[in-house]
């Protein structure tokens, strides 16, 4: 719009007004990509270098021990497959109820269309909260499973509004009509012509659950005591978090404290590069999908 | 016929009345497939139920295709709803929900009788309305400056670059805080100490947390919120921009007395959606930025429920906890939409 009046004069009003947000936006830029920018330089930068200040705009003393020291952590390889397995998995059953769903529910000729969408509308502002939903888990049987993961959370309200927009406005009433002509149920239509027409959707909802997933740590801090079957946040957790240089006021024994040094110089050269590598697979999709990833927010806006 | 070997006081007063009705059965045999008669008598006494169910019969696979996912719903989220009546008994897990004892009020007055309740909501309130004061205002004016942005293409990679955030897990934002913020080999204390200031502990710091934890916020989300407002400033009509154009309007008059106005709906929507969850501040965040130091402002009902209900196994006042919580929420929800639907027509429902 702004480039159809390229050849009138700006006022100088808006010229200070361009340079004011000129300069702003750039400042918020740079606020957003530094910190990103200097993990990514601290993680393959000497250790010494990096907690000594002297790493600022190039990484110093090229080195790859933070990345090396990351692989030979057991828990944290073990992490990242439990990880990966659990959002495969929580994905695909979390597509498998969506989908269907959201297309019954966009049928206009769909007798129960009204009290199923309230049922799930509720949920988005009732709950039962974190205890009771906590004993119905244990009660059936998920405590220390992946199920836990997977199964509570497995229709997302928003989500499922999302694609439910979709179905709306890119399979036409016509298409089906003509298919019931042709003796085509429902579940034959919705295999052999709706589900061929979805592939955008399914690439949204995709993203949607399987970054949720990957960045999800609360349900298996509560579901999951078995470190075995930790997914990768919650070993993160203890790395990042829980042995942060936070200066408590513990009595240490001299031989304690020699010890915590040398896994403090250990931990530090690692964490820059653990938190490269736990983005890896957000990071690696991320310039593909941001398209698909907005759109999804626009179709949603368009539903509240 | 099926209905003739009936006993007779299940016919009676339906069928036997309805001769005429019965006359027409050989008619209806015909038409539909056999067996079906008997079905169609009692529709027919019934016309309400008749339409309903023949509604069904075009799109029972429909049904079906909603089916797992309300199954899991009504376990995994209607179920605990009806749990939540362990907040007024004396949970025990061998006797289970519906087998423990009753004790009425005594988890809630135990909780507002401790000295920790007024704490909890003080910093839950105040983190909240802190979050949605800074993050609100942020979201709504990079919308506006990124939407008045001459540099489409500058203005892409703003964009990109912003969003980014978002998708970062809030173990590895926390853990980026701790590692930035951490007094020995921090960044933030490295810039201090080369300007000649003292070390100073962020995360122990209790008059610092609120502001690292809100601000650190808007950092990662205020992209990702902006994200809406953009999508809903295309919509607005260029003849607008034009008229006031002629009009000698600045750019910043017209998107003070344009764009804004016209965001207004979807501010409002936000904001009533925001309130209604302000007492229910995310867990995940608040409990991996949480230690022992900072507890006096850092400890949020979502954090003390899952401290009381998971470590300490005490369920049924952790229970009574979270149910108050959800019923400030909603009464502040119901609240908010009201004033506003006083105030404008936007209200949500």
């Amino acid at each position: 719009m702004e480039g159809t009046h390229k050849h009138v004069r700006r006022a100088r009003a808006d010229v200070i007004y361009d340079t004011i947000i000129f300069i702003i936006l750039t400042f918020l830029f740079l606020i957003v990509a530094y910190p990103l920018y200097f993990v990514i330089i601290s993680s393959i930068s000497d250790p010494i270098a990096v907690s000594a200040g002297k790493v600022v705009f190039a990484p110093v003393g090229f080195t790859l021990d933070g990345y090396k020291e990351v692989f030979k952590t057991k828990t944290v390889v073990r992490g990242f497959l439990n990880s990966l397995v659990i959002t495969v998995m929580g994905t695909s059953i979390n597509l498998l109820v969506t989908i269907p769903t959201s297309y019954a529910l966009s049928r206009p000729d769909f007798t129960l269309k009204r009290p199923i969408t309230l049922f799930y509308i509720l949920t988005m502002f009732v709950g039962g909260g974190m205890m009771p939903t906590y004993v119905v888990v244990r009660n059936t049987g998920l405590l220390n499973t992946w199920w836990a993961l997977v199964l509570p959370g497995c229709l997302g309200v928003y989500n499922m509004i999302v694609a439910r927009t979709f179905f709306k406005t890119n399979i036409p009433l016509e298409l089906m009509e003509a298919a019931k002509l042709d003796g085509c149920g429902n579940t034959k239509f919705f295999l052999y012509v709706v589900l061929p027409l979805s592939g955008a959707i399914t690439a949204i909802l995709c993203l949607y659950y399987g970054v949720g997933h990957w960045n999800s740590y609360f349900s298996a801090l509560i579901y999951i005591q078995k470190r075995e079957l930790w997914p990768l946040q919650l070993e993160l957790r203890n790395i990042l978090v829980l042995n942060s240089n936070v200066m408590t006021r513990q009595v240490m024994t001299e031989e304690e404290l020699l010890e915590k040094r040398r896994l403090d110089a250990l931990k530090e050269m690692m964490k820059y590069s653990l938190i490269i590598i736990s983005s890896i697979p957000v990071l690696i999709i991320y310039p593909f999908v941001q398209k698909h990833f907005v759109k999804g927010v626009m179709i949603g806006s368009v539903k509240g | 016929m099926i209905i003739e070997n009936l006993p007779d006081y299940l016919t009676r007063g339906r069928f036997r009345s309805r001769k005429a009705g019965r006359a027409v059965q050989p008619a209806r045999n015909r038409a539909g497939p056999g067996g079906t008669n008997e079905g169609g008598i009692f529709l027919a006494a019934n016309t309400k139920k008749k339409s309903f169910l023949q509604k069904m019969r075009g799109n029972w696979d429909l049904l079906l295709f909603c089916l797992p996912g309300m199954i899991f719903t009504i376990i995994y989220h209607y179920i605990p709803i009806y749990g939540m009546q362990i907040a007024f008994r004396n949970y025990k897990p061998k006797k289970g929900i519906w087998g423990s004892d009753w004790v009425g009020l005594k988890n809630f007055m135990r909780f507002f009788n401790s000295a920790d309740w007024m704490i909890l909501v003080r910093n839950t309130l105040l983190l909240s309305v802190y979050s949605l004061a800074a993050g609100f205002p942020v979201a709504v004016i990079l919308a506006l400056m990124l939407n008045s942005f001459r540099h489409k293409r500058y203005r892409k990679l703003i964009q990109a670059v912003t969003y980014a955030p978002n998708f970062i897990s809030t173990i590895v934002m926390c853990g980026m805080l701790i590692l930035f913020l951490s007094p020995r080999v921090g960044v933030v204390n490295n810039v201090i100490r080369a300007l000649g200031g003292e070390t100073i502990n962020f995360m122990a710091e209790v008059s610092m947390w609120r502001h690292i934890y809100v601000w650190s916020g808007v950092w990662q989300g205020m992209g990702w919120s902006s994200v809406i407002y953009f999508a809903a400033l295309a919509g607005v009509s260029p003849e607008y921009h034009e008229a006031a154009i002629v009009d000698g309007a600045t750019k910043f008059q017209r998107i003070l007395h344009i764009d804004l106005p016209f965001l207004a709906p979807t501010m409002t929507m936000l904001l009533i959606m925001n309130m209604g969850s302000i007492l229910s501040v995310g867990f995940e965040k608040a409990y991996a930025l949480q230690n022992d130091l900072n507890l006096p402002v850092s400890d949020i009902i979502a954090t003390y429920t899952y401290r009381y209900g998971i470590i300490k196994s005490d369920i049924s006042y952790s229970s009574a906890v979270g149910l108050m919580n959800s019923i400030v929420n909603s009464i502040l929800l119901v609240t908010v939409n009201y004033i506003t639907g006083k105030m404008s027509d936007n209200a949500l429902f």
